[in-house]
C-alpha cells in the first residue's frame, strides 16, 4: 500500500472518536453542530482546546466505546460520539 | 483582635482533595445539612485560625466552571457570587487545586476572578507533585494570578500551616468591614458573566500561558498511574477485576459482618433479659423490652454490615476506582438508556437509594436523571440487607458450594444481581415511553490513583454510621413505639385463645389486607410487617420481632421463630418482594423532592409494587409447585 504518499505534503486530520489506542496529535478544532453551543463549552472545560496535545490510551471493553484520552497533563473519559467533535492533527497516528 | 467570623469558601474541581482539605481544616467541627429549598448536601465546618479568629468554613461542591450545569454547580456558583438564599456573603473563597493537575483549576481561578471576591489558592497534594518531580513557582504563580498562592498537603500533619497563617494575614483587611463599616466599601466588583466558547478558549490560553511560565514537570509523571490502568482498565482483566471487586464487596458483608453482629446481637439479648428480670411484668415492661429492645435492636444489629459497605464504597471512591468503574460501565449502562455517570448514584444506591437519588444531581439532562431515579430503588440499598440476612439465614442452609463460596452469600449476590438486572430492564422500557432524545455527553475526569487517607475514609465511615444511628434513634424508635402500641391494643378479651396480636389494631389491619397477599404466600404476620415496614425496610425486620414476640412467641431467635411458622414458599417470596417493593417512605418523599411533584413518587411507587406482587407470586406458586 502506498497510500501515505499522498497525504505527505498535508498533516492528516481525524476526529477523536475514530481514532485507536496509541494514536495521538494536536487539537485543532473543535466542531460541533450549531445546535450544540453547550457541548462545545463543556469540552473546552475539560481541556479540549485547540492546541492541547492528546492521546487515545484506552477503549471501553464493549465496542471500544467509551474511550480514555489523555489530554495534556490529565486523563478524561468520554464517547466516541463526543469525541467525534474533537479534531486532532496527527503526529503519529499509524496506518 | 477582632472576634468576627470569617466565612470561607471551598470551591475547587471534583477530585481535587478539596473534602480532605475540608477535613484537615474542621476536623470534628462539622456540619452535614442541606442547603435551604433544595437537597444539595451542605457541608459546614468550623476551626479557629492560629491567631484566633473563629471560621466557618463552606465545602462547596465540585465544578469545573461557574456556568452550573446540575443544581450541584449553581449552589456552587451562587454561593460565590453570593445570590444564595439564607447563606451569607463569603469573605474569601479558597481555591482548592491539585498540584499535579494545575490546568483546569488556573482556568476556573481566572472565571472565579471575574467575580470580584478575594480568593486564595490552595495548592494541594503539593508532596505528590513535588515527589513527582512537579516544580511549581509559587512566587510567580502568585504574581501572575494576583492572588496569594499557598502549598497545602491536606492530608498531612500541619499540612495546612500556610494556608492558615495567610488567612491571619488577611485579618486586617477585614478588619474595616468587621468594625461595622457598611460592606459596601470592600463589596466586589462583580464582573462574572457565563463565558461563552471564545471567553473559554482565551481564558485556557492565559491559564496555559501562566503555566508554562511557574511549572515545570518530567516528562509521564504519573507513570505509576498509567502503569494500573492498563490492567483496570483492561477490557478483559478490568471487567474481571471489576466483579471481583464487587464480589469481595458483598461477600464481606455478609461474612465479615458476623462475629460482629453476633456480639451487638447478644448485647441487646442480655439487655432484654435485664429487663425482664428487674422490672415487674406489665405495660411498662412490654414496651420496653419487646417495643424498644428488641425493636430497635433489631435494626442496630446491622450497623456492622453497613460501616463495611460504606468502607468499600468510600475507599473505592477515594482511591480513584469510582471513576474507572464508571468508564468500564457506561457503554452497558447507556443500553439501557442510562447515562455511565448514573453508574456512581446507582452504586451508592447499594447503600441507600437516597444518596443515590440525590447523587444524580450530577447528571444535567433531565430525563436521563429521571430514568435514574426511578431505577435507583431497584438497587439492593443497606436497609434490604436485614431483611435479607433474616430471612437466609432462616430458609437458606448454610455451608460451601463448590467448596470456597458461602451458600448463604451466594444467595445474597444472587439477590444483589436481580436487583441490578431489574434495574437495567426497568430503565431499558422506561426508554421506550421516554422519546429518545439525543443522550447526554458522558465526559468524566480520570484522576489518579492515590492511597487512601485513613482519616478521610475513616471520616465518611463515621458519617454514614451516625446517620444510620440518627436514623435508629428516631424514626425507627418512633415507629418500633407506634407498632408496639398497634400491636398492644387493644388487649385480648377474657378467655382469649389467640394470641394477644391477634386482637389487636395492627392484627385488625394484618388481617384485613391477610386476603390480598394470600397469593403471594403472605400471612398477617408479613401483612403487618410491611406496612409497619413502609416507615424503612429494615422496621419490617424490628416488626416481626415485635409481632411474633408479643405474640408470645419467645422461644428462639426470630429466625428460628420464622424457620418454623413459614414455609419455604413464603420465605422465598418474601425475598422476592422485597427486591422490588417501594416499602421506604423516605425515599419517596426524596423523589418528591427532587422532581417536584407527586407524579413520579406515585408511578414509582405504583410499578415497584405491581413488580413485586408479580415477582412474589412467581416465586411461591413455582416453589410451591415444586414441593416447598
Amino acid at each position: 500500500m502506498t497510500l501515505e504518499t499522498a497525504d505527505q505534503p498535508t498533516v492528516p486530520h481525524w476526529p477523536l472518536g475514530e481514532g485507536r489506542v496509541g494514536d495521538a496529535g494536536i487539537v485543532t478544532d473543535i466542531v460541533t453542530a450549531d445546535d450544540q453551543p453547550e457541548l462545545e463549552r463543556l469540552l473546552l472545560e475539560m481541556g479540549f482546546v485547540e492546541g492541547a496535545r492528546v492521546e487515545l490510551i484506552h477503549e471501553g471493553p464493549m465496542g471500544r466505546d467509551p474511550i480514555a484520552v489523555k489530554v495534556d497533563d490529565m486523563r478524561v473519559a468520554l464517547r466516541r460520539r463526543e469525541a467525534g467533535c474533537i479534531m486532532v492533527a496527527s503526529d503519529s497516528r499509524p496506518s | 483582635m477582632t472576634s468576627t467570623t470569617l466565612h470561607l469558601g471551598l470551591v475547587g474541581n471534583p477530585n481535587c482533595g478539596k473534602t480532605a482539605l475540608f477535613n484537615a481544616l474542621t476536623g470534628s467541627r462539622q456540619k452535614v445539612a442541606n442547603y435551604a429549598g433544595v437537597t444539595v448536601e451542605r457541608k459546614e465546618g468550623k476551626f479557629v485560625t492560629p491567631a484566633g479568629r473563629e471560621a466557618v468554613l463552606l465545602d462547596l461542591p465540585g465544578t469545573y466552571s461557574l456556568r452550573a450545569r446540575s443544581p450541584d454547580e449553581q449552589i456552587t456558583r451562587d454561593a460565590v457570587l453570593g445570590t444564595l438564599e439564607n447563606e451569607c456573603t463569603l469573605d474569601a473563597i479558597v481555591c482548592v487545586a491539585d498540584a499535579t493537575n494545575l490546568r483546569l483549576m488556573l482556568r476556573l481561578v481566572l472565571e472565579l476572578k471575574q467575580t470580584g471576591r478575594k480568593l486564595i489558592l490552595a495548592l494541594n497534594m503539593y508532596d505528590i507533585a513535588k515527589h513527582r518531580g512537579i516544580d511549581i513557582d509559587i512566587d510567580k504563580l502568585s504574581g501572575e494570578l494576583g492572588i496569594p498562592v499557598v502549598p497545602s498537603v491536606a492530608v498531612r500533619r500541619n499540612g495546612t500551616d500556610a494556608l492558615l497563617t495567610l488567612l491571619d494575614k488577611m485579618q486586617p483587611d477585614e478588619a474595616d468591614a468587621a468594625a461595622g463599616a457598611p460592606l459596601n466599601t470592600s463589596a466586589p466588583v462583580n464582573t462574572w458573566a457565563a463565558p461563552d466558547a471564545k471567553t473559554v478558549r482565551e481564558m485556557h490560553r492565559t491559564a496555559d500561558l501562566i503555566l508554562k511560565d511557574c511549572v515545570t514537570r518530567p516528562e509521564d509523571s504519573d507513570e505509576w498511574t498509567a502503569c494500573v490502568d492498563r490492567v483496570l482498565l483492561h477490557p478483559v482483566y478490568g471487567i474481571a477485576i471489576l466483579l471481583g471487586v464487587l464480589f469481595l464487596m458483598f461477600q464481606a458483608v455478609f461474612s465479615w459482618a458476623t462475629p460482629l453482629m453476633d456480639m451487638i446481637g447478644a448485647g441487646f439479648g442480655w439487655l432484654s433479659a435485664l429487663v425482664q428480670t428487674t422490672l415487674p411484668d406489665g405495660m411498662l415492661r412490654s414496651l420496653i423490652s419487646d417495643g424498644i429492645i428488641s425493636g430497635v435492636g433489631s435494626v442496630l444489629v446491622f450497623l456492622p454490615q453497613i460501616v463495611i459497605l460504606f468502607l468499600f464504597i468510600i475507599l473505592l471512591e477515594d482511591v480513584g476506582y469510582m471513576a474507572r468503574a464508571a468508564f468500564l460501565m457506561d457503554k452497558l449502562m447507556g443500553r439501557a438508556g442510562l447515562h455511565g455517570r448514573a453508574f456512581i448514584p446507582l452504586l451508592s444506591s447499594f447503600a441507600c437509594a437516597i444518596p443515590g437519588i440525590m447523587g444524580t444531581r450530577v447528571i444535567n439532562s433531565w430525563r436521563d436523571r429521571l430514568v435514574t431515579i426511578l431505577v435507583s430503588p431497584l438497587m439492593t440499598c443497606s436497609a434490604r440487607i436485614p431483611v435479607y440476612t433474616l430471612i437466609i439465614a432462616a430458609f437458606i442452609p448454610r455451608g460451601a458450594v463448590f467448596g470456597v463460596v458461602d451458600r448463604q452469600g451466594l444467595v445474597m449476590f444472587g439477590l444483589y444481581a436481580a436487583g441490578i438486572v431489574s434495574a437495567l430492564s426497568v430503565a431499558m422500557v422506561m426508554r421506550l415511553f421516554f422519546h429518545r432524545h439525543a443522550s447526554e455527553p458522558f465526559i468524566m475526569e480520570l484522576p489518579d490513583y492515590k492511597l487512601p487517607s485513613v482519616k478521610n475514609v475513616a471520616w465518611g465511615v463515621f458519617e454514614r454510621a451516625r446517620i444510620f444511628l440518627r436514623r435508629a434513634g428516631t424514626i425507627i424508635l418512633t415507629m418500633m413505639i407506634v407498632i408496639w402500641f398497634l400491636s398492644s391494643f387493644p388487649g385480648p378479651p377474657p378467655g382469649a385463645t389467640e394470641p394477644a396480636i391477634h386482637y389487636s389494631l395492627a392484627g385488625m389491619i394484618g388481617h384485613a389486607v391477610e386476603p390480598i397477599l394470600k397469593p403471594i404466600g403472605f400471612n398477617w404476620q408479613i401483612a403487618v410487617a410491611l406496612i409497619t415496614g413502609m416507615a424503612a425496610r429494615e422496621v419490617a425486620v424490628a416488626a416481626l420481632g415485635t409481632v411474633y414476640a408479643v405474640g408470645g412467641e419467645s422461644g428462639g431467635s426470630l429466625t428460628q421463630i420464622l424457620s418454623t411458622h413459614w414455609s419455604l414458599a413464603s420465605g422465598l417470596a418474601f425475598l422476592a418482594w422485597y427486591v422490588f417493593a417501594p416499602q421506604c417512605a423516605s425515599t419517596l418523599a426524596v423523589v418528591k423532592r427532587e422532581t417536584n411533584s407527586w407524579r413520579w413518587p406515585a408511578v414509582m411507587f405504583v410499578y415497584m409494587l405491581v413488580m413485586a406482587y408479580i415477582a412474589a407470586m412467581i416465586v411461591y406458586q413455582a416453589t410451591v409447585f415444586l414441593g416447598g
